[in-house]
């Protein structure tokens, strides 16, 4: 089990404010990783560190490293597309493109340079079954993705980010818009999805975190508190603080 | 539930990641990019070409006498204070006629209207009027006004025009200004027994006082533009004020007006000479447009 | 006592419905005031320039290729004029369409602030300067340097008259542009960047497209303004009644009423209102095109 991405002694800041301070943590290859942390804890943050989605923010600045395979994505000369290509990003709120089913999944690989029609058509495919929504929409591909249900619509970003083959697949909250049935869904694809990806989760939901997590890193106001598998965190935490949050005390 | 990952698609997983410091050669971007920055220089470069040449080939011939005296062939003196004192007369005549009536009709559409298929038609003929061209007005204009209520060339005919020709910036405008008042207050006024009209006027008018400001400067800068449909409804005449009320019923050239005919005479030292007080004038109403919305964001 | 106030009472409140029941309906008027105006505008449209088509036959009056009003015998052809305005369109529109859209982009995504803020203002500039500067600065600077450019006798051609139409379109392609190019969602542009998409590349396939119903709605108000041109264009293009040639002098549907009416009667009077209903019903088509683009976009969201 190899560590795939690593942070360490990373701090971030928006402007003058301090959004993570000092954050050591590996995310482990083919192993679903969960955030855990009260609002504001910098647990979206983080994980938008992971593929430098915060760059857009302006004023925003981070200090430290970040390692990809031992490369640091904050290294001069990194280029944030490969990155972005490598380190795929599922968002809280499913945010189809306007354009058909198709076009959302073959929207990635058109970029990165694959035009034939045959070869697109396998990806879609693929893409589709690897998110559980093949079946249900394999008639209608032709369709505007905004017709699709919401928690379609969220799987169908799910499929859209594996089109690119992203080696790691982040998610910020991913069922944080969705009903139940379509989260439990959305649940059981992340559990296969580590097959093949190693996986990064933001949640609000403790349940859900030790639904689906191999290891958990629980945050509190941009401090990284504590690292480890769930079911330690979960059930034998070492700090007192992430025992109150675990216990429901605050948060 | 199944979920297949074995079978990959093979395009894509027989590429070996890329190192994160590859560089590449994107010529999509390379081109678009380039020509986003050429299309915004050359619009950057023909608004500040336009202007600084209308501004250096007019300005040094804008003199006080220029602007206070009047054109006279017999003096040979070259003056555009009667085109001054139409515009202002257009402008202040045609608001008079305009302003109620469109702040009037968006108070309608807003207030008082169910959305329905009226105001619907409403919209769509306010739309309509947007879309006219001048020169259409200025023959409307000249069959309804200048013929039919035997105004005949006259400084009235052309504001009762230009009052049809900036209704729609006058609605619209206003309309934007009424949505942005909260529900809150029409409710709060309601809920302590004011009329309607008593609500509009007390609070709903104050509140939206700069977007009204707004679209009577944005009616100005249409107005003081205007010259196809002023030609053929207030005429190309050049008096000067004798009364202010009688004044309505003569014809005169406004600026943009006067512009036309100096130029069409092949006079264009005069011509630009007004071109470049005219580009004052517009600058003038821009930047007050600008403050007046910039302190209604505040 | 109690009956005293509650007349005094139910005076006021009679007065105040009375006001209230005025006050209705003069806003009524005022809004209906659109529709009349629109109304009698076309009626009167119709009804001037109706007899001149029927004395000369609407064909004749619309595929005529020659316009003599004043001759011994005269002709009433306006195919020229009307396909000048169509080709003097679509020229201001392949020039102006490329520059305001790259010139959109460029203001919302990729100018530095301070260039931004000056390029919007410098739209909304042009977009107020009179169209008579249009005409003046094109007759005196374009209008030799075209014909320089080309070795021609006159400037005054069709090929000047799209120049100066298709910097004044430019404003409206612009601003409508930007204004629906701001109107994307942030979600889109994240989507497209998260998937390894440059910022480049996220702008002209993401955003772009997303904003397509605006951008084409500013392209057909951007063609009505073309159309509808009339002083700019009768300083620059000449004013002979010719079929379109680029470095010809040509006559546009609006400039032919203008340039006839001081002197017109009679039937060739009749003819020029005739002109006028013409170009009323090519802007109504163009208004009902973009209402139908409108109802679509809305439909889409």
């Amino acid at each position: 089990m190899t560590d795939k991405m690593t942070a360490s002694h990373l701090d971030f800041y928006y402007g003058n404010s301090h959004a993570l301070k000092d954050v050591t943590l590996p995310i482990r290859e083919n192993r679903v990783t969960a955030f855990i942390g009260p609002s504001g804890c910098g647990k979206s943050t983080f994980l938008r560190t992971l593929n430098r989605m915060n760059d857009l923010i302006e004023g925003a600045r981070a200090e430290g490293e970040v390692l990809l395979d031992g490369e640091n994505i904050y290294g001069p000369d990194v280029d944030v597309t490969t990155l972005r290509k490598r380190v795929g990003m599922v968002f809280q709120r499913p945010n189809p493109f306007p354009m058909s089913i198709y076009d959302n999944i073959a929207y990635g690989p058109r970029l990165h340079g694959i035009r034939k029609k045959a070869d697109l058509d396998v990806i879609v495919e693929k893409s589709l079954q690897g998110a559980a929504l093949f079946d249900e929409v394999k008639d209608r591909l032709k369709r505007s993705a905004l017709s699709l249900s919401g928690g379609q619509q969220q799987r169908l970003c799910i499929a859209r980010a594996l089109a690119v083959e992203p080696e790691v697949l982040l998610m910020d909250e991913p069922t944080a818009a969705l009903d139940p049935i379509s989260t439990q869904k959305v649940e059981e694809l992340i559990l296969e999805l580590k097959r093949r990806y190693t996986v990064a989760i933001v949640t609000h939901n403790m349940q859900q975190a030790a639904r689906v997590s191999d290891f958990t890193a629980f945050f509190l106001v941009g401090e990284m508190v504590e690292f480890d598998e769930t079911r330690t965190v979960f059930e034998n935490p070492s700090d007192k603080r992430t025992a109150d949050y675990i216990g429901g005390r605050f948060g | 539930m199944t979920v297949n990952t074995a079978a990959r698609p093979a395009v894509l997983s027989e590429q070996k990641p890329r190192s994160l410091t590859e560089t590449r050669f994107r010529p999509f971007d390379l081109v678009f990019k380039s020509l986003s920055v050429l299309a915004g220089s050359i619009t950057l470069a023909v608004t500040v070409g336009l202007i600084g040449y209308i501004l250096v080939k007019g300005l040094p011939n804008v003199s006080w006498q220029f602007l206070s005296g009047t054109t006279s062939v017999l003096n040979d003196t070259v003056g555009i204070l009667p085109g001054i004192v139409n515009t202002l007369y257009i402008i202040v005549l045609t608001l008079i006629v305009a302003a109620p009536l469109g702040v009037g009709g968006a108070v309608y559409l807003n207030e008082y209207a169910k959305k329905g298929r009226l105001t619907k038609v409403i919209e769509f003929t306010t739309e309509a009027l947007a879309g006219i061209p001048s020169i259409i007005y200025g023959l409307f204009g000249m069959m309804m006004f200048n013929n039919l209520l035997g105004l005949r060339y006259s400084i009235l005919s052309g504001c009762l025009t230009l009052s049809i020709m900036v209704l729609p910036t006058i609605i619209r405008t206003t309309q934007e200004a009424l949505r942005t008042v909260p529900t809150g207050y029409r409710e709060g006024a309601a809920g302590l027994g004011a009329s309607k009209w008593h609500t509009i006027r007390t609070i709903l008018i104050p509140c939206c006082k700069s977007g009204i400001i707004t679209s009577l400067i944005l009616s100005i800068g249409r107005i003081v533009g205007e010259s196809a449909a002023l030609i053929f409804t207030a005429g190309i005449a050049e008096n000067l004020l004798q009364n202010v009320f009688t004044h309505s019923l003569q014809s005169g050239a406004s600026l943009s007006v006067l512009l036309y005919k100096y130029a069409d005479q092949g006079d264009n030292t005069t011509a630009f000479a007004i071109a470049a007080v005219l580009v004052i004038l517009v600058l003038a109403i821009n930047l007050s447009a600008r403050f007046v919305s910039a302190r209604t964001k505040k | 006592m109690t009956d005293v106030k509650s007349s005094a009472l139910s005076k006021a409140n009679r007065a105040k419905n009375t006001i209230e029941t005025v006050m209705n309906g003069i806003f009524f008027v005022c809004g209906a005031a659109s529709i009349l105006c629109v109304a009698v505008i076309a009626g009167y449209m119709i009804v001037s320039g109706l007899p001149a088509i029927q004395e000369v036959g609407l064909f004749n009056f619309l595929f005529g290729t020659e316009w003599a009003p004043t001759a011994e015998n005269p002709q009433f052809g306006i195919l020229p004029m009307i396909l000048t305005t169509i080709t003097g369109t679509l020229g201001a529109i392949l020039v102006g369409t490329p520059l305001g859209l790259f010139t959109a982009a460029f203001i919302c995504y990729l100018a530095p602030k301070k260039l931004r803020t000056v390029l919007t203002a410098a739209v909304e500039l042009l977009a107020g300067i009179p169209s008579v500067i249009y005409g003046l600065v094109g007759i005196t600077v374009i209008s030799p340097l075209v014909a320089n450019l080309f070795d021609l006798p006159s400037g005054a051609t069709l090929f000047t008259a799209i120049v100066v139409l298709s910097v004044m379109i430019l404003p409206t392609i612009v601003s409508v542009s930007v204004t629906s190019l701001k109107a994307v969602p942030q979600e889109y542009s994240d989507g497209s960047l998260a998937l390894g998409a440059t910022n480049v590349t996220t702008i002209f396939k993401m955003n772009v497209p997303a904003a397509k119903s605006g951008i084409i709605t500013g392209i057909v108000l951007g063609v009505g303004r073309a159309i509808g041109e009339t002083m700019a264009i009768i300083m620059v293009s000449g004013n002979v009644v010719n079929m379109p040639n680029l470095f010809g002098s040509v006559r546009f549907l609006t400039t032919g009423i203008v340039s006839e009416m001081s002197y017109s009667s009679g039937l060739h009077r009749q003819a020029l209102f005739s002109i006028g209903l013409i170009l009323f019903i090519f802007i109504f088509v163009i208004n009902l095109v973009l209402t139908g683009i409108l109802k679509k976009g809305s439909k889409q969201q």
